[in-house]
């Protein structure tokens, strides 16, 4: 396969080290300048970072590795989950919040892998399907546990992360509770971290293997990559990284909150980011879910509640709010983008060669 | 769990499985012209249930006798049917066809999208909170050979079995059926030469006629329906489709008759909110095992995705 530069990506040099420079510093410095960023909006703002980080995780599986992948939000859901029941006050654990996390992660990642384990030799719709169902079966389970999950209430309260440590006379559990900036630049460390984590295995071996079984799972096989173990470290890694994005956001949150934020409607918005930012490419997949998220949580009720102060001046009543028109909005600039850059925004430069190679 | 009630809930399964079967021939049938999981083809069904509503409601404000309940049930059925294959069809047409040459999961996006946009109009349509079917009974229940059984169970024997009849003689004794077959069977780049565009565009009005169809049924066997109905009855159908093997039509309808089965024995055992999860175990545990579905090819046209 040649890769040399199409003129799509040649239009939009998006790995360009000074827009990636640029972005970040905005988003470290623009609480400073601004607090309502991180205050108001903050809450938003920062649960956008972290869909960011579960969406990275995703990326890994549906983008390089080339599975359909239906439930991530499930994963994000049970990291959350785990994390709550290791924290909660009303449970004996009560273990500290990093420690917490880290067990969370890594029991979250041994389900992906046993869900993996049996489903892998699934073709793609199959797998797809599979991992559907697991997501709604554990949104039930979440639902139908009660003692153990909450129920629809959600498991809370969650401690906030570095409670009962004092630095110089200040508790930082109380910092994080009192001003949101705290979890933005927490949420906001993870996703660097994240970020560089996932362009580090995409350029090493398991990331090349990733690709060679995506692209040509026999001719990966007959240069000695087990398709199956590659596969399955994907599975593995992105239920590890979604689990992470869902310990912060319960953590930021305070509960676990209602589990039908874990279903199959997050699952799929989230891969619908990943795929309209552009599949196998870590600045669209970023793109992708600040544009659908973004609009969902941040823009949305931002322009009702302007539409209300507006409408209340003139008339008195509020006749029309977007927020009823929200899925018809989102799905409208779904088909969109997919009719006229049906490789995604900012696709990865592989990605966009193949495509141009196959129009050819 | 006595006997009696068994059967009993065995005849709630099947007459369910019978419109799941009907909806999950929608996923199959698409899937197999034109390679594409059909997420919006739910809420397309939904919308069918919206219009039935309608159509019901205007015609039989107050519980009718059986005859007549049949036949107007009958009318909206083909009206639900007709107004849910000329939607699909548009959808097809304006959406999906632009991106026949596109990269596999962008079209999938679409249906997202279109799914979402539905699901949107439903909610406008009929609002929020759920809508009850009127009755169309003056009996609710009639024994027959000593067991009782809903009418309205009947009414949904009375609008499924017609349609899958047609649907077997038009697969099987006509042209049309044996190129609907073949396109299945050769590639996806069919799909986009001439001729193949009329059998999509068939292939879509079939799968939306059914599903609309399956629509009366659904309302009529739930009682009630709103805008989420679509992703629900979506979900299980997709699970039928792909149980019995994706892109095998008798396959879709033993898939969605299990489906039904499974929920209406694990309602009456474990309670209705275990239902789901009982489905897609028993489809986790059975895909373990056969990963190509009952009636699937275990090597099908392009292979690992």
């Amino acid at each position: 396969m040649k890769i040399q530069c199409a003129s799509l990506s040649d239009l939009m040099k998006w790995p360009n080290k000074n827009w990636e420079i640029l972005v970040f510093l905005v988003l470290v410095l623009a609480p400073w300048f601004q607090p309502a960023l991180a205050g108001g909006l903050g809450g938003q703002i920062t649960s956008v970072l972290i869909i960011c980080t579960a969406a990275l995780g995703l990326n890994v599986m549906v983008g390089f590795t080339g599975l359909l992948h239906l439930g991530i939000a499930s994963f994000f859901g049970l990291g959350g989950l785990f994390l709550a029941i290791l924290t909660v006050p009303m449970n004996p654990l009560e273990i500290g919040f990093l420690p917490a996390v880290f067990v969370s992660v890594s029991v979250t990642a041994a389900i992906g892998t046993l869900l993996g384990s049996p489903t892998l030799r699934l073709r793609g719709e199959y797998l797809a399907i599979v991992t559907l169902g697991f997501g709604e079966v554990v949104r039930v389970l979440f639902l139908n546990l009660e003692n153990v999950t909450g129920g629809t209430q959600g498991l809370g309260p969650i401690p906030p992360p570095g409670s009962g440590i004092f630095v110089s006379g200040i508790d930082l559990g109380r910092e994080f509770v009192v001003d949101s900036r705290w979890f933005y630049y927490l949420s906001l460390i993870v996703l660097f971290v994240v970020v560089l984590l996932v362009r580090i295995l995409e350029k090493s071996a398991l990331g090349r293997a990733w690709i060679a079984v995506r692209e040509e799972p026999l001719a990966a096989a007959t240069i000695g990559i087990s398709a199956t173990k590659v596969r399955l470290s994907a599975f593995t890694i992105a239920a590890a990284i979604a689990g992470l994005a869902g310990c912060l956001s319960v953590a930021s949150i305070g509960t676990t909150g209602d589990p039908n934020a874990f279903g199959f409607n997050r699952s799929v918005a989230i891969l619908c980011a990943v795929i309209i930012g552009g599949l196998g490419s870590i600045p669209g997949t970023l793109v992708g879910v600040t544009i659908l998220f973004g609009f969902d949580i941040v823009v949305i009720p931002w322009v009702d509640s302007w539409m209300q102060r507006i409408q209340g001046q003139l008339f008195d009543v509020s006749f029309f709010t977007l927020g009823s028109w929200r899925l018809a909005l989102v799905g409208i600039a779904l088909i969109v983008v997919m009719r006229f850059r049906p490789v995604g925004l900012i696709p990865s430069r592989r990605f966009a060669a193949e495509f141009q190679e196959s129009q050819q | 769990m006595d006997v009696a009630s068994f059967l009993e809930q065995c005849g709630i399964g099947i007459t369910s499985g019978g419109f799941l079967g009907l909806i999950a021939v929608g996923y199959t049938l698409v899937y197999g012209t034109v390679g594409l999981i059909h997420f919006a083809h739910g809420d397309v069904v939904m919308l069918g249930g919206c219009l039935s509503l309608a159509i019901l409601s205007f015609l039989v404000p107050l519980p009718v006798d059986p005859l007549t309940g049949c036949l107007i049930v009958v009318l909206a059925a083909t009206c639900s049917g007709l107004f849910c294959g000329c939607m699909n069809v548009c959808i097809d047409q304006f959406v999906y066809r632009p991106l026949r040459n596109a990269p596999p999961l962008s079209p999938l996006v679409s249906t997202i999208g279109v799914s979402f946009v539905l699901m949107n109009v439903g909610l406008v349509w009929i609002g929020p909170t759920d809508r009850a079917f009127p009755e169309i009974f003056l009996e609710s229940t009639r024994l027959i050979g000593g067991v009782p059984v809903a009418m309205a169970d009947f009414l949904v024997l009375v609008i499924i079995v017609p349609p899958v009849f047609c649907l077997y003689i038009l697969l099987r004794q006509t042209r049309f059926g044996r190129s609907l077959r073949s396109i299945a069977a050769i590639t996806r780049a069919t799909a986009r030469s001439g001729e193949a565009g009329k059998l999509v565009i068939a292939t879509f009005f079939i799968s939306g006629f059914l599903g609309g169809v399956a629509s009366v049924a659904a309302g009529v066997h739930a009682t009630t329906i709103n805008y989420q109905m679509g992703h629900q009855m979506g979900l299980y159908a997709i699970t039928a489709a792909v149980l019995g093997g994706i892109g095998s039509v008798p396959g879709a309808i033993v898939g969605g008759l299990i489906v039904g089965l499974i929920r209406a024995i694990s309602v009456a055992l474990l309670g209705p909110r275990w239902a789901i999860t009982s489905v897609f175990l028993v489809l986790i545990i059975f895909l373990a095992f056969r990963p190509q579905g009952i009636f699937g090819k275990s090597k099908t046209r392009g292979g690992q995705r």
